[in-house]
């Protein structure tokens, strides 16, 4: 019997036992395929966590290290015959991983205060750091570096993550959307979550998401001040920190919305983020003042896509721009949320675009939150794969659900000098929209634009000077 | 450890604890043993130094694929080498003239499933695990599929086989050719021999060219018997369908309870059938298996007329062992096979034990072949119930046998049934099995303690 006990010990042992390792997630695990060694599979990594549940076994480096390989793209969740909750596992897993203390040394220990414990759950300093960072960028210092090869003399692995370097947005989704945005006609009430890291790079995807619920008559609240969805801190062994943000997402939305028994829905854009948030009833079941509202969130979080399925899409009528896309799946969303057809279904709405299918559309980029970082190696392959997988397609955009997939493919598109730009499919169905019909196209450019319904603060409908970008 | 490392290098070997734990098992319910390490080699020559390196040592080998067995064929035993294979996974040859293809044991089912469609052919044996276990395990434990019936299993897709030794002499057994008596047909003897007697390092399949069409209906009935009936009237109707699977009504709920498809939760059984081939005679098959089904008293009885109608009919069946494997914490999935005529009374017996023994038994399985899939839904932290389970497994095994059929149809005896095997064989071919045994593997090297006891 342990002194202190493992939350893998606490942990409802029919989670472990309900693993048959019958051996399906197999072929299906990234990390397995590379390898080909059991420790480096999802039923390898259960059985090693059973063995310490079962007291046979401590939390090792090793074990660390393993859970830290895996990249938590619950590609096995899908092919698990027996609804292994791996999910759940994983986190627990890495909490006592965490708790142990047994990765801990200097620098991974600052590396996680700074991101993990103090910028992610501060959104006014994140947001600091991220107008810092396009200052820099905006006025040609990331350039001025770059074009003087200074970045030549960082450190390999800091060469390497400076070419990762988003491009940070002048504009944050508070600036682009009001709290309450309404349609003319309102049939439903949502709620709009905007992220932490897509607040600063993808803001304008957040104001396409407003607009498209918009044009589906939502009437849209937007909490100003969003937190994290606390995905990293859940998925990083910060199960606590992960419940602080689950609790302060809840209450800053009931204060936008009156409560969230007043709205139809909760929406997120973010496969990996929706995927943590539909599970808030199941992190704060044992909390006294958030459990019940919990359950009423997770029960009305959905994604975009899904949302806009079961509302009915709405075609634009615009006049058709040929585009071949291809779409590229975020695990959280096909293999978390299991939504896989509305995403499909809404980029068929859009008129003139042809869909692509790649091949392996749902195995994991690399991204993985924060893998990307922390395993450069396999990242960089499982990218290379995804890569040469959408080249096949002779497609010109990328579809992608997800800010970590679209930074990821944007990165490597950008290094490989290619010309595919990567796009939410909700951006464009937004765009779509946002093209003239038929019929406007017979008329005037000034009453087509003093009729646009997008144009909710009286400037560029994107609200976003589209040339900033381009430093 | 270090002649072995020498051998295969440092990264194909492994040791340490974490490494080990998840080599202890395979897809058998409540066995583990920890190996004494694990290694992967990719050459003939490496399994054949490994073997000299085992006998040196006196340390037994386990051959292991993707350990998805369900006999635990591939279990360790104390501080043995498991040699796995999943390394040698290269395709050697793709020959559409003779129709063969050359494989290396660690190939993936399904991978010389898709290599042969994509020639137009087709490679007929497909084990419920095909999606990753290896080829050299499906030949080691003989595996079958759903299309026994029609097409027969592993076995009959072997052509020849590249065997090491326990003495770590390599061999070549059969060829090319499809008639060919010179001597013994000794690659018979290795497969379905549960990696005991030598170790499989390449294989030559036949393939089979690709039926045009497949056709698929979907019936329900209200009493067993009708089931039975039914599919007895259509093998004597001269109709060998390439599918004809069956659920019991435990089965039936379990499914409807997790997919939510609209199954009749008062249907005794379900059976799902296909026929495949020229289209002419597939369409009049498909009128007839209909119309018998129906003469036969089907409550219902649904014929696909799409490719997307084919698979959501097959959700069904497809689903079923996923449906069981989350009603209960243990899966417990057995393949009790009977001759075809005696499957009603079979399956009326398992649910018999079941009440008498108070567990729950959903079955499901291959009608076609009487191959039956009578699955325990229990919990192996219940040590008073696995005492049940135990106790009905044995009545539903001696009942199996007393109907002329056998302990298992496509999973092996391994470990799990290794003790019933004496009772099923009788007369004296288990000593016969000892003596092939003992002159193949005098040592006793090669997975020991597996099937029977020296």
């Amino acid at each position: 019997v342990r002194k202190k006990p493992l939350k893998l010990d606490q942990l409802d042992y029919s989670v472990l036992q309900q693993c048959m390792h019958c051996g399906l997630c197999l072929p299906t695990c990234p990390t397995y395929d590379a390898t080909k060694v059991e420790r480096n599979s999802p039923r390898g990594r259960i059985s090693l966590m059973r063995a310490i549940a079962d007291g046979e076994m401590e939390v090792t480096k090793i074990f660390g290290e393993e859970m830290y390989y895996c990249l938590g793209c619950l590609a096995c969740a899908t092919a698990c015959p027996a609804g292994v909750n791996y999910a759940e596992l994983f986190e627990v897993a890495r909490t006592d991983i965490e708790n142990s203390g047994i990765l801990a040394n200097r620098k991974r220990n600052l590396i996680r205060w700074l991101t993990v414990k103090f910028i992610f759950v501060r959104p006014r300093i994140l947001r600091l750091v991220g107008r810092m960072l396009y200052f820099y960028q905006a006025f040609g210092f990331q350039n001025l570096l770059r074009a003087t090869k200074f970045t030549a003399l960082l450190p390999r692995r800091f060469r390497e993550l400076e070419a990762f370097t988003p491009l940070v947005r002048r504009h944050f989704s508070d600036a682009l959307i009001k709290e309450i945005e309404s349609p003319a006609q309102c049939r439903f009430r949502v709620g709009l979550l905007t992220g932490c890291v897509q607040d600063l790079i993808y803001s304008e995807l957040n104001r396409d998401t407003a607009d498209v619920l918009l044009a589906h008559d939502c009437e849209v609240f937007t909490p100003r001040l969003q937190n994290c969805c606390g995905s990293l801190h859940a998925h990083n062994g910060e199960l606590e920190l992960a419940r602080e943000m689950a609790r302060r997402n809840i209450t800053a939305l009931e204060r936008s919305a009156g409560s969230l028994d007043e709205l139809d829905a909760i929406i997120s854009n973010a496969g990996g983020c929706g995927s943590h948030l539909k599970n808030y009833a199941h992190l704060l079941q044992d909390d006294p003042v958030f459990a019940r509202r919990a359950v009423l969130w997770s029960a009305k979080l959905k994604d975009v896509h899904e949302w806009l399925t079961t509302i009915g899409i709405r075609c634009p009528e615009s006049v058709p721009q040929t585009e071949r896309v291809t779409y590229h799946e975020s695990c959280h969303l096909c293999h978390g949320q299991k939504v896989t057809r509305p995403p499909r279904e809404l980029l068929r709405a859009i008129p003139g675009l042809e869909l692509v299918e790649m091949a392996e559309s749902n195995w994991c980029c690399g991204s993985a939150g924060i893998y990307n970082l922390t395993q450069p190696e396999m990242s960089q392959q499982l990218l290379n794969r995804k890569l040469g997988h959408i080249y096949k397609t002779g497609a010109t955009t990328v579809a992608s659900a997800n800010p970590g997939c679209s930074l990821q493919l944007e990165a490597g598109l950008r290094q490989a000098g290619s010309s595919i730009k990567v796009v939410h499919p909700v951006s464009l169905l937004a765009s779509a929209f946002r093209r003239p019909t038929k019929q406007q196209l017979n008329i005037s450019p000034q009453e087509l634009s003093s009729e646009s319904m997008f144009d909710v603060q009286g400037k560029h409908p994107n609200g976003v000077n589209f040339d900033i970008w381009l430093i | 450890m270090n002649e072995l490392i020498s051998l295969l290098g440092a990264g194909q070997v492994l040791t340490r604890q974490e490494d080990l734990i998840p080599y202890s098992f395979d897809a058998t319910a409540a066995l583990r043993q920890q190996p004494g390490c694990v290694v992967f080699p990719r050459t003939v020559e490496e399994v054949a130094g490994v073997l000299s390196v085992a006998r040196a040592k006196h340390m037994p080998v386990v051959t292991r694929g993707s350990g998805t067995g369900l006999s635990g064929g591939s279990l360790p035993s104390l501080n043995c080498i498991v040699l796995c294979l999943v390394k040698m996974d290269r395709v050697l040859k793709l020959d559409d003239k003779n129709l063969t293809m050359l494989v290396e044991p660690g190939v993936i089912t399904q991978k010389i499933a898709e290599l042969a469609d994509g020639a137009g052919l087709l490679y007929p044996p497909d084990p419920g695990s095909m999606k990753i276990s290896t080829i050299g395990g499906n030949i080691a434990e003989n595996s079958g599929g759903l299309r026994g019936l029609k097409y027969g299993v592993t076995r009959d897709y072997v052509m020849g086989l590249e065997v090491v030794m326990a003495d770590s002499r390599v061999v070549w057994l059969g060829s090319q050719c499809v008639k060919d008596v010179a001597g013994y047909s000794m690659k018979d003897v290795f497969i379905g021999s549960e990696g005991t007697l030598g170790i499989i390092t390449k294989a030559l399949l036949k393939l089979v060219p690709k039926p045009q069409m497949k056709k698929t209906l979907l019936a329900t009935f209200k009493r067993m018997d009708a089931a039975a009936a039914t599919v007895s009237a259509i093998i004597a109707d001269k109709i060998i369908p390439c599918t004809l699977e069956f659920l019991d009504k435990v089965t039936i709920r379990c499914v409807e309870e997790y997919t939510h498809i609209g199954l009749p939760l008062d249907a005794e059984a379900l059976l799902l059938m296909e026929t495949d081939g020229h289209p002419a005679a597939v369409d009049d098959e498909v009128r007839r298996m209909e119309q018998i089904a129906r003469q036969n008293g089907a409550d219902s009885v649904l014929v696909a007329q799409s490719a997307e109608e084919s698979a959501r009919l097959a959700i069904a069946r497809r689903s079923a062992f996923s449906a069981l494997a989350r009603a209960s914490p243990t899966t417990i999935l057995e393949d009790a096979t009977v001759p075809r005529s005696e499957l009603a009374k079979m399956i009326q017996f398992i649910q018999e034990v079941g009440a008498r023994h108070q567990l729950r038994i959903a079955t499901f399985g291959h009608m076609g072949d009487g191959n039956l899939h009578p699955t325990f839904l229990t919990d192996e932290r219940d040590a008073a119930e696995m005492e049940r389970v135990e106790q009905a497994m044995q009545e539903v095994f001696d009942y199996a046998i007393k109907l002329g059929g056998t302990i298992t149809g496509e999973h092996g005896v391994g470990i799990a049934k290794k003790k019933f095997l004496p009772r099923a064989l009788g007369d004296h071919s288990l000593d016969l099995m000892r003596q092939l045994k003992r002159t193949l593997d005098p040592e006793g090297l090669l997975n020991p303690g597996k099937i029977f006891d020296l």
